[in-house]
């Protein structure tokens, strides 16, 4: 068998409408071949939706759907060579992990004993070795999912497809089990979408992310990209925690604009954005805390301070209104009521459009 | 073009262009006397019958055959997707065009024939040929859709649904549709409108001769009334057991089960026969209260009655399935919750168990109402003047009037009663279960029945079990004793008329029941695999394929289910004496009979199994490459098991015991068990039937414990899973519960 290799995905205007609901709106995007990105969002936004297009388990109601360049958008899932690892994983319950592993090299008919050996090597990829006679009923939560990921990856396929597959796992387990699959993805040289819900999970692995909010892309970039510079207010908040003020730009010079933040005035990066309403989303950690003499500072009055171990949480409350603030490293305890003055860091203050 | 396809035009011209077209008698293999003048003649194939200018109207057929041909050599798939539809719609329609226009002398539709080129022509009903190119067209037309990417362009998926909607257009709607044709033709022939309404709405149907006047009241309501207690008293029957069941601490639960299982595996006239053996004039107790107490013998049991007490017999145990399903899937922690809010018991009960028995009440009662509607055999037995609709339809058909056109009248009035009572419960309570199974474990106990609900019970259900009871006690007996009420000598000669073999001449079964009984397994044994067959295809499109008219499809699966028997019988006899199917008289028509009788219940189970399956598992499948196919094959029917066994369990045992619509059907040459024993009870031969019925419930408990062992345990993993039918009778609760 030749293996086929990676490929891309393209989304070009693709919608799904499943009668007036409509669960994807009008989404392009492209997945770069040997990279892993992920769809992001907040439950019953589309995520799944998307992937399973891709995955020709639902046909598109309108648009095109590319994989390695080739439309694919009416092919059912057994002509497209992509797999997928379920969130509930979706181990046939009634054959062993080896029979399991080998169900795809079976019945595309393979030859038993190709399709054996086929499995014992993804089996032994994902270190489930020794473990091909149990049945899915006598394995843990992980191993399961491993048991999955070798299913998926015994065909080779050009597209991988992971659905929340860290879900059914407790905390722990889930740091492990991302990084693994990371690996995998490096190593082997995969193409992979990924969904997930968390937006650390989602930093952590991807080499790009595509946010999803309400069947629409709100934005896609690299992970650092959309920490830093969110595009709108909804991927500020949701990725991170963002301060979301309405300001005012004053003048726009060079690219630069200055935005009436209270009494201070502050240079930023203009973003596109005109003179005018706009917002600015701070980052708590980019809140730095000073003494209330500062007069260049934005003064406020601290309304809470949580202890959390390796950092503070802070409530500042302020002439623009009550901001968080994170301070990391071990702090003396702010009391309630006391003066401060806050500046800001370097990175972590974006303008953005208004609502 | 894919292989599968080619293989379908390869089917259609073997059809077309070898195998005899027309339906053959007597074909045997020994002497060929039937092939003679093959191509042509008799058992000629339609393309030599075509060209040779015999039957030319079979000609455009071909021609069809020969456009999807050409398909073969296209390149582009949508080119060809649209041949291939043009060629399997357009020879569909030529198809049947000919069938239904050209059949015996005089009928069938003379300016469709003219215009086929076969005026005045006739022409016998369709076979093999016949059989194969309408198959082969079909899967072409269905191929095409899926070329045009219809169902996610899978071919399994569309040719099965061509393949179950053609089925049931042609055994479901076809001869429903020929009941109404006839009930609204006169003697002659000829349409006439004022001969149904006459005959509709004549007094023996609706008269109410018993209210006003001391005649007889029509015999819709004579079945109605019998219909609605039956209902009542089954529904009460079956709750009182469920209650004492689950809620109270009474001893005899697996006597219980037994006993509820055994009249599913009874024929059902045997309770009405043994209840002539025990309350007939020379009846076992009749004679010992006229012995002892001096009640003088009497007919009371032949009447509304008897019928009454041997169809709540025969049916509160089904009552008694499907409610003790829904008091099992009240969820404890709600009375719980009601207690721990102050509620007393009695309160708790009326409160909130009482509501959500509700639903299922009804449905219970619905269930009995249309099985007592089509019962057949027991008011056979045991009406004496009291008539019903299937017992006046049967007479209609068989007695000497032979008034077709008055059975079919008769057929529509049941056949509107059971509908009507099917589209009540959908409508009424299609949405209104509140089943509270969660799947979750649910701890908590359910709350002990209230102490006089309890006694209340307990005092319904004590003469009920004794009944039975007795009532087995006779079947087994009756046939060891010469003559039960009369002389009780055992002797093992009724099972020696019946079941005989001889070994002086090598084996020879020269009882008189082999015939009829070798026939029975036969037909069972086939029909029952098909069933399940159809059943669960049919649920597996219903449960996991999206397309167009799937609702329409469910629906039409379901009401065949509210067709009473006798109404099938009717309709076939009426819809398949004639060409272009002409099958009445052969196995055939019993096994298909059977299949459509008792496909709701395959599809039923099917989905209850399909939905305890997650639909992820497919599509895991799916995404590993497998075709729809593979995926029933190695994923969905591996795990299906329990479903497997219930609905072929059903159909077996549906197929032994039935009598209401085969009772039309059989034939010298292939007399069913049923139908045999009834002619034995009308004969007054009671002891060889009583023998012959006792054989046949042995034969079905076996033959259930055969298909339990041969389709095997699902096996999940090293623990053994539950089984989803706990028992045989699952099934039936199953349907029921539709
Ligand atoms: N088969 C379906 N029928 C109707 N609506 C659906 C179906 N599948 C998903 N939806 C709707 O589409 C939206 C997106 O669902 P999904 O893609 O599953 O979201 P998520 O991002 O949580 O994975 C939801 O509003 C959901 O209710
Ligand atoms: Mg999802």
């Amino acid at each position: 068998m030749t293996k086929a290799g990676p490929a891309s995905v393209e989304f070009r205007n693709v919608s799904m409408r499943y009668g007036s609901v409509t669960a994807v709106d009008n989404v392009s995007f492209a997945i770069e071949a040997g990279r892993l990105v992920t769809l992001l969002g907040p439950s019953g936004c589309g995520k799944t939706t998307t992937l399973r297009m891709i995955a020709g388990l639902e046909i598109a109601s309108e648009g095109q759907i590319l994989i390695a360049g080739r439309d694919v958008t009416r092919l059912s899932a057994a002509d497209r060579d992509v797999s997928m690892v379920f969130q509930s994983y979706a181990l046939f319950p009634h054959m062993s992990v080896l029979e399991n592993a080998a169900y795809g090299p079976t019945v595309k008919g393979l030859g038993k004993e190709a399709a054996r050996e086929m499995a014992m090597a993804k089996l032994a990829l994902v270190g489930l070795k020794g473990f091909e006679k149990r049945y899915p009923s006598e394995l843990s939560g992980g191993q399961q999912q491993r048991v999955a990921v070798a299913r998926a990856l015994v065909l080779e396929p050009q597209v991988l497809l992971f659905d929340e597959p860290l879900s059914n796992l407790d905390a722990k387990l889930r740091r492990r089990v991302r990084e693994e699959i990371r690996e995998l993805q490096q190593d082997l040289n995969l193409t992979v979408a990924y969904v997930t819900h968390d937006q650390e999970e989602a930093l952590a692995v991807s080499d790009r992310i595509i946010v999803m909010s309400n069947a629409r892309i709100a934005q896609e970039g690299a992970p650092r990209e959309l920490y830093e510079q969110p595009a709108n207010a909804f991927v500020a908040d949701f990725i991170g925690d963002a301060n979301l003020i309405d300001v005012a730009i004053t003048r726009v010079t060079d690219g630069r604009a200055d935005v009436a933040l209270g009494p201070l005035t502050v240079s930023l990066p203009a973003r596109g954005l005109s003179v005018g309403p706009a917002r600015i989303a701070i980052r708590p950690e980019s809140l730095l805390i000073g003494p209330a003499a500062d007069a260049a500072g934005l003064p406020g009055t601290i309304r809470k301070c949580a202890y959390l171990g390796n950092h503070l949480d802070i409530m500042v409350t302020t002439a623009v209104g009550e901001l968080f603030v994170i301070q990391y490293g071990s702090r003396e305890m702010l009391p309630e009521g006391s003066p401060v003055s806050l500046s800001f860091a370097g990175s972590g203050v974006t303008l953005i459009p208004p609502v | 073009m894919r292989g599968s396809t080619k293989l379908a035009l390869l089917l259609g011209w073997l059809g077309y262009g070898l195998l005899p077209w027309y339906l053959l008698e007597r074909v045997s293999f020994s002497s060929f006397g039937w092939l003679a003048g093959y191509p042509f003649g008799r058992a000629g194939s339609a393309l030599a019958l075509a060209l040779s200018g015999q039957a030319p109207w079979l000609l455009p057929v071909g021609l069809a055959f020969a456009l999807a041909t050409l398909g073969l050599f296209r390149r582009d798939e949508t080119a060809v997707a649209r041949l291939l539809m043009l060629a399997g719609a357009a020879g569909m329609a030529l198809f049947f065009a000919q069938g239904f226009a050209i059949g015996l002398k005089g009928q069938g539709m003379p300016w469709l024939a003219a215009l086929l080129g076969g005026a005045g022509a006739s022409q016998p009903g369709m076979g093999a040929g016949a059989f194969l190119a309408i198959l082969s067209l079909l899967l072409l037309f269905c191929h095409g859709l899926a070329y045009r990417g219809y169902c996610k362009g899978d071919l399994f998926t569309t040719s099965a649904i061509g393949v179950i909607v053609l089925l049931i257009g042609l055994f479901i709607f076809f001869p429903v549709a020929t009941i109404l044709e006839s009930a609204l033709i006169d003697q002659n022939g000829a349409f006439a409108l004022s001969a149904f309404t006459s005959r509709f709405f004549d007094s023996s149907i609706w008269g109410l001769g018993c209210i006003t006047a001391n005649t007889n009241c029509g015999v819709a309501w004579n079945t109605l009334l019998l219909a609605v207690l039956c209902g009542v008293i089954t529904t009460l029957l079956g709750l009182a057991c469920a209650l004492l069941i689950l809620r109270t601490g009474m001893p005899g639960k697996r006597v219980m089960r037994a006993l509820t299982v055994l009249p599913i595996i009874t024929p059902p006239f045997v309770i009405g026969l043994a209840l002539i053996l025990l309350f007939g004039r020379s009846g076992l107790l009749s004679n010992v209260l006229y012995e002892w107490f001096d009640v003088p013998r009497s007919r009371w049991i032949y009447g509304l009655p008897g019928v009454l007490l041997a169809q709540v017999l025969a049916f509160a145990p089904i009552a008694f399935l499907v409610l003790i399903g829904v008091v099992q899937g009240i969820s404890p922690s709600l009375e719980e919750a009601s207690q721990t809010l102050g509620a007393k018991r009695w309160q708790t009960f009326r409160t909130v168990t009482w509501p959500l028995l509700r639903p299922g009440i009804a449905n219970a009662f619905l269930l009995g109402f249309v099985e007592s509607m089509a019962d057949f055999g027991n008011p056979l037995v045991l009406g004496g003047n009291y008539e019903v609709l299937s017992t006046k339809i049967f007479f209609a058909v068989v007695g000497a009037s032979h008034n077709q056109g008055q059975a079919a009248v008769l057929a529509i009035v049941l056949l509107g009663f059971t509908l009507g009572a099917f589209w009540v419960q959908q409508r009424w309570l299609g949405d209104k279960s509140y089943t509270t199974v969660t799947g979750k474990g649910d701890s908590g106990l359910p709350t002990p029945l209230p102490r006089r609900v309890s006694w209340l019970a307990g005092l319904v259900i004590l003469p009920w079990v004794a009944l039975t009871f007795v009532i087995y006690l006779v079947i087994l007996i009756g046939g060891f004793v010469k003559s039960m009420g009369r002389d009780y000598t055992p002797t093992l000669e009724h099972y020696r008329t019946g079941f005989s073999i001889d070994w002086s001449r090598g084996l020879f079964f020269d009882g008189a029941a082999w015939d009829s009984f070798f026939t029975t397994i036969k037909v069972a044994a086939i029909s029952a695999p098909l069933t399940a067959l159809i059943g669960l295809i049919t649920a597996y499109l219903l449960t996991r394929q999206r397309f167009a008219g799937r609702g329409a499809l469910e629906f039409a699966t379901m009401l065949s289910f509210a067709i009473p028997g006798t109404v099938i019988g009717v309709a076939y006899i009426l819809a398949f004496n004639v060409p272009p199917i002409e099958i009445t008289g052969t196995g055939l028509i019993l096994v298909i009979a059977f299949v459509f009788r008792n496909m709701p219940v395959g599809v039923r189970s099917g989905i209850a199994g399909l939905s305890q399956i997650d639909k992820s598992l497919d599509e895991a499948s799916t995404t590993l490459r497998a075709r729809s196919f593979t995926t029933l094959w190695r994923v969905v029917l591996p795990l299906l098991k329990p479903a497997i066994v219930s609905a072929l369990v059903y159909s077996f045992v549906r197929s032994m015991t039935a009598v209401s619509a085969v009772i039309f059907l059989v034939s010298a040459e292939y007399n069913l068990a049923t139908a045999y024993i009834v002619g034995r009870v009308e004969a007054g031969e009671f002891g060889l039937a009583i023998a012959y019925s006792s054989v046949l419930i042995v034969v079905m408990a076996l033959g259930i414990g055969l298909i339990q062992l041969g389709v095997g345990e699902r096996k999940l993993g090293r623990r053994k899973l539950i089984a989803l039918s706990g028992s045989a009778a699952q099934p039936i609760a199953q349907g029921a519960a539709s």
